[in-house]
């Protein structure tokens, strides 16, 4: 079996060579559609919509929905992109090229998941002033930010395994939101509770507890989707 | 055809017989609760199907690394079999702890921190077998199912710890005291024979199901394959 390896081993930049020219190539090709950008972000203001008359969402009602809202909003806009950027590497056989790259497979998900991230961090820097204008609220807070951050981090990196696996089975679309939702229920829970509690100006003692939740279910997370990367793609 | 081993048809008959005794020590041999009354007797097998569904979850778990790193298709057999079998019995725990929280919490269901997980639970499984269900080539089934059995097992424990950021009301009879629990007792003697033979009877019929749909899985993947050789 040696003598399949690699002579030397790759430089320590290739790695991260390889995961930015996969970001790259995402972003250069939505960069040119737009297509699903543009679909995220409106099916996330139309989301909003809905929640508003769903929820009559008046001025007391909305300070303690406000982040409920939120993360329902990026949770199902979110399968959109993801769904959406796995489908165009099956479909037209990116994904055979992709894998054929003297790279190592691990590059290709970690590449996914910063493009991936990048779009859903997209959205949201648009939806929170939308919506903070709408409402009344500020949203545009570090502490929330940073939760934002955290809680789509561990988003992206399951829902990028899973989708990963679900474009390949005959369901497709329709089977991404059913694994990824139940399995991503405590970044939803810990970044509702995190999120929150800095709308109401809770003492950071109090937010502690969920957010330290949130970054320990993202390195847990990422690092076992990483180590069973492999099995997803693997042909 | 294999015939079916003697030890299964001994433990297929063992089966019957300690879930007969059980169902005997909770309804009639154990003492009625003094506040509770007769509900509370749901609890033996509640406890009974709850253990053991969790075992067999946790075996899964394992199943599914032991299998991503051999690759024999023998442990994604196992590992279907255990989530079958587990899957039936978590919802048999749901629905009799559901039949107790009646009357002991005045409501079928609340979210509690083991309700919501156990839910949670259910649907991971339950998005498992689609999962499943969607892939026909039986290499590549093996493997998606593995990763997701394992990425499952390991959120749904997180999902638990997730949920305590909020209170619970859930009673904890062994071990540990919660100060809000509601409907939490203390067994007497005659509680405890029945509540450790409702254990030990369903790890038997865990373990006979178990054996049983395992089996199922060889003779289903024999019958394809000579179905292969059939048409061929």
């Amino acid at each position: 079996m040696t003598e399949q390896r690699p002579a030397s081993q790759p430089a320590p930049g290739s790695f991260l060579k390889a995961v930015s020219a996969v970001v790259w190539k995402d972003l250069q090709a939505e960069f040119r559609s737009r297509e699903l950008f543009s679909a995220m972000l409106v099916f996330s203001l139309l989301i909003i919509l809905i929640f508003n008359f769903a929820l009559e969402l008046d001025i007391k009602t909305r300070q303690s929905v406000t982040s409920g809202v939120l993360w329902a909003t990026f949770a199902f806009a979110g399968t959109l992109g993801l769904n959406r950027s796995m489908a165009i590497e099956k479909d037209r056989g990116c994904m055979d090229g992709l894998l054929l790259a003297p790279v190592d497979r691990s590059a290709i998900y970690f590449g996914k998941v910063i493009s991936n991230l990048a779009f859903m961090l997209v959205v949201e820097i648009i939806v929170l002033p939308v919506y903070s204008v709408l409402y009344g609220i500020n949203l545009i807070q570090p502490g929330l930010l940073f939760v934002i951050l955290l809680g789509s981090i561990g988003y992206a990196g399951v829902g990028t395994l899973l989708s990963a696996m679900s474009v390949q089975t005959r369901t497709r679309d329709i089977l991404l939101p059913i694994l990824l939702f139940p399995v991503v229920i405590p970044v939803i829970l810990s970044a509702v509770k995190a999120s929150g509690g800095y709308l109401e100006g809770l003492p950071f003692d109090e937010i502690l507890s969920p957010l330290s939740l949130l970054i320990a279910y993202d390195i847990i997370f990422i690092a076992v989707a990483f180590m069973v990367f492999d099995n997803v793609v693997e042909e | 055809m294999r015939s079916k081993p003697l030890l299964l048809t001994i433990l297929d008959i063992l089966s019957i017989l300690v879930l007969g005794i059980s169902t005997y020590l909770a309804l009639f041999f154990a003492p009625t609760e003094r506040v509770m009354g007769e509900v509370q007797r749901v609890f033996y097998f509640h406890i009974g199907t709850a253990w053991t569904a969790l075992m067999g979850f946790i075996l899964a778990a394992v199943f599914s690394i032991i299998y991503l790193v051999t690759k024999n298709l023998k442990w994604d057999r196992y590992q279907v079999a255990a989530i079958e079998v587990s899957l039936v019995f978590f919802f048999l725990t749901i629905v009799l702890g559901s039949i107790w929280a009646r009357p002991a919490w005045n409501t079928w269901w609340t979210w509690d921190p083991r309700l919501t997980t156990a839910a949670v639970t259910e649907l991971i499984y339950i998005a498992y077998f689609m999962l499943r269900q969607g892939i026909d080539d039986p290499e590549r089934r093996a493997r998606f199912g593995a990763v997701y059995a394992l990425i499952g097992g390991l959120s749904a424990p997180v999902t638990f710890f997730a949920i305590r950021l909020f209170r619970t009301i859930h009673p904890v009879v062994i071990g540990g005291a919660n100060a809000e629990a509601q409907g939490g007792f203390a067994m007497t003697a005659d509680m405890r024979v029945a509540f450790f033979f409702a254990l030990f009877a369903f790890t038997i019929i865990f373990i006979d199901l178990y054996w049983n749909r395992i089996r199922l899985g060889e003779l289903q993947d024999q019958v394809e394959q000579l179905k292969l050789k059939v048409t061929m």
